[in-house]
């Protein structure tokens, strides 16, 4: 891989790195759906973001990795905790909601598994290529962002934008009423 | 080999440098706090009835702290209750790994740069880990299962986040004059000069920057024009629970902070290590006229003068904070939130405006 070649280290090591910093990705999102209380699972959660950030690491991406702890793990994590923490969930949902929940949830997930499978054939071919120069440097990325993908890009923000004015205006109406 | 042991040494002498400065900078408090209010400070502490100014004042409080009763509430989360403290001092104490001393130094045919890890990414790593330290407050809030805690474990997460935004944006100006996020060429870049005379310091390039910089980064510390999260005296903080040596590494994150704002402060907006006109070589000056000197010695000077910048920013930002009674907390996040932000974001505007037409 990229990273072995840049600073001449053992490949040995690098597949060592990744193993242990798998089973922690793996292991903290099985934990993650696993445990009852909801403010344990988001620590769980942030847990796994940093085991992505190593993986990106590892993959001569520092970018991206020190991108995915400034924003998952150190701002979007926190609010999500913040919330979790503030309402302090306890009681589990009745039991005739469970099932419906329980269906619902079931089918999202097929289609969450469908849409991932089908992403990820896509790629397959590709796995050998990763590392180059561009996915590594700020510059190189920013580039991209703002030539070829500059539509997706804004496109990707006003979504955001929109989502945040949704949430104000429905905090909003609570409090006048 | 022979790196690996010049990497572990760095290594060491960089954090000794950093908690030993730490430790003293509560001293340095009491000591100018004192001084602002004529009084005398701490000056008891001796050995063998020796007392230089106090100065093993700090020595008695890491022992006081060290011997006092490590007591976890029974109510509390006892694993992250225990955890929490150690998250926010570790990664406070990573950041130094990407501060430069000085420039490289030449000995027996090894350059050996001044400096632990020379990252690429060296703002977003100070960053990632600044934002992370953000853990040990929100944790430690909760788990020590009280409510009072808890509303300290949010109103300070609430602040970090909210300046995090305006460090983030103020830096932007930055990196716009500077093309780099790498900090040994943000000091590289700063050893010109402007005019033929004025060293090509951030400040005098980035002034509005440097301001929003420093107000967001003091935010970052928590200490008191901002220091909502931790309320000493009257309102209840996220560490109320605590006691002994974990409260004590709570307060030695906070000096922590400090010591590490004043080192970005000098890397981005204070030329780092350069001294005005020294260069390699030795001085020269503007006026014409050299001092060459011998590389051992320009690398001293670049070590103290580093470390002078340093001990400025920690004297002044101890200043500011026994100047300025506390916020209150909505104008805390008005502040962030409707002046630093818009101000940054204004700043990266005519930051691009003057580019642009400088060509």
């Amino acid at each position: 891989m990229a990273l072995c070649q840049k600073y001449n280290l053992p490949y040995k090591m690098q597949e060592f790195l990744f193993f242990i910093l798998a089973i922690i990705c793996v292991g903290a999102v099985l934990a993650m759906i696993l445990t009852k209380n909801p403010a344990y699972s988001a620590l769980w959660l942030v847990l796994a973001f940093l085991g992505i950030a190593g993986i990106f690491g590892l993959l001569d991406a520092p970018f991206i990795a020190a991108i995915q702890i400034i924003i998952y793990a150190g701002a979007i994590m926190v609010l999500f905790i913040f919330v979790i923490m503030m309402i302090d969930v306890r009681k589990g949902l009745s039991p005739e909601k469970k099932k419906w929940t329980l269906f619902l949830s079931g089918f999202l997930g097929l289609v969450l598994l469908f849409e991932l499978i089908t992403a990820a054939t896509g790629v397959f071919s590709q796995l050998k290529t990763v590392g180059t120069e561009n996915i590594g440097s700020p510059a190189g990325l920013g580039r991209l962002l703002f030539t070829d993908f500059l539509y997706p890009f804004e496109i990707t923000s006003v979504l955001i934008i929109a989502a945040l004015v949704g949430a104000i205006v429905l905090a909003k109406k609570k409090e006048n009423e | 080999m022979t790196e690996i042991i010049i990497v572990l040494v760095k290594i060491i002498f960089a954090m000794m440098w950093f908690l030993v400065l730490t430790l003293y900078l509560t001293w340095a408090e009491r000591k100018e706090s004192a001084v602002m209010q004529d009084r005398v400070g701490a000056n008891r502490a001796n050995i063998m009835g020796v007392r230089i100014l106090g100065l093993f004042q700090p020595l008695a409080d890491a022992i006081k702290m060290f011997f006092k009763e490590d007591f976890t509430p029974p109510f509390s989360k006892r694993f992250l209750h225990n955890l929490a403290p150690f998250i926010s001092f570790f990664f406070s104490l990573v950041t130094v790994a990407t501060i430069p001393f000085g420039d490289v130094l030449r000995i027996g045919g090894k350059t050996i740069r001044l400096q632990i890890l020379d990252l690429n990414i060296a703002i977003l790593f100070v960053f990632a880990m600044l934002s992370l330290t953000i853990y040990g407050v929100v944790i430690s809030g909760w788990a020590s299962n009280s409510r009072w805690t808890l509303l300290g474990g949010l109103r300070g997460a609430a602040q970090l986040i909210s300046y995090e935004v305006a460090l983030g944006l103020s830096l932007i100006g930055l990196v716009m004059v500077f093309p780099t996020l790498k900090f040994s060429a943000f000091v590289e870049y700063q050893g010109g000069l402007l005019f033929g005379w004025l060293p090509k310091w951030g400040i005098f390039l980035q002034p509005l920057g440097f301001l929003i910089f420093f107000i967001a980064a003091m935010a970052e510390s928590e200490r008191v024009p901002f220091d909502l999260p931790e309320g000493e005296s009257e309102i209840v903080g996220f560490f109320t629970e605590y006691g002994g040596l974990k409260w004590g590494l709570y307060m030695f994150t906070d000096f922590m902070k400090l010591l590490l704002i004043s080192c970005l402060l000098t890397t981005f907006f204070f030329g780092g290590y350069h001294l005005p006109w020294l260069y390699a070589d030795g001085f020269h000056f503007p006026w014409g006229g050299t001092w060459l000197l011998p590389h051992g010695i320009v690398v001293l000077f670049q070590v103290l003068a580093f470390n002078l910048k340093v001990f400025f920013f920690c004297w002044m930002q101890i200043l500011i904070r026994w100047t300025y009674p506390r916020f209150r907390y909505d104008q805390l996040m008005d502040f962030g939130w409707k002046l630093l932000i818009p101000l940054s974001l204004f700043n990266i505007i005519a930051t691009a405006v003057i580019l642009k037409i400088l060509g």
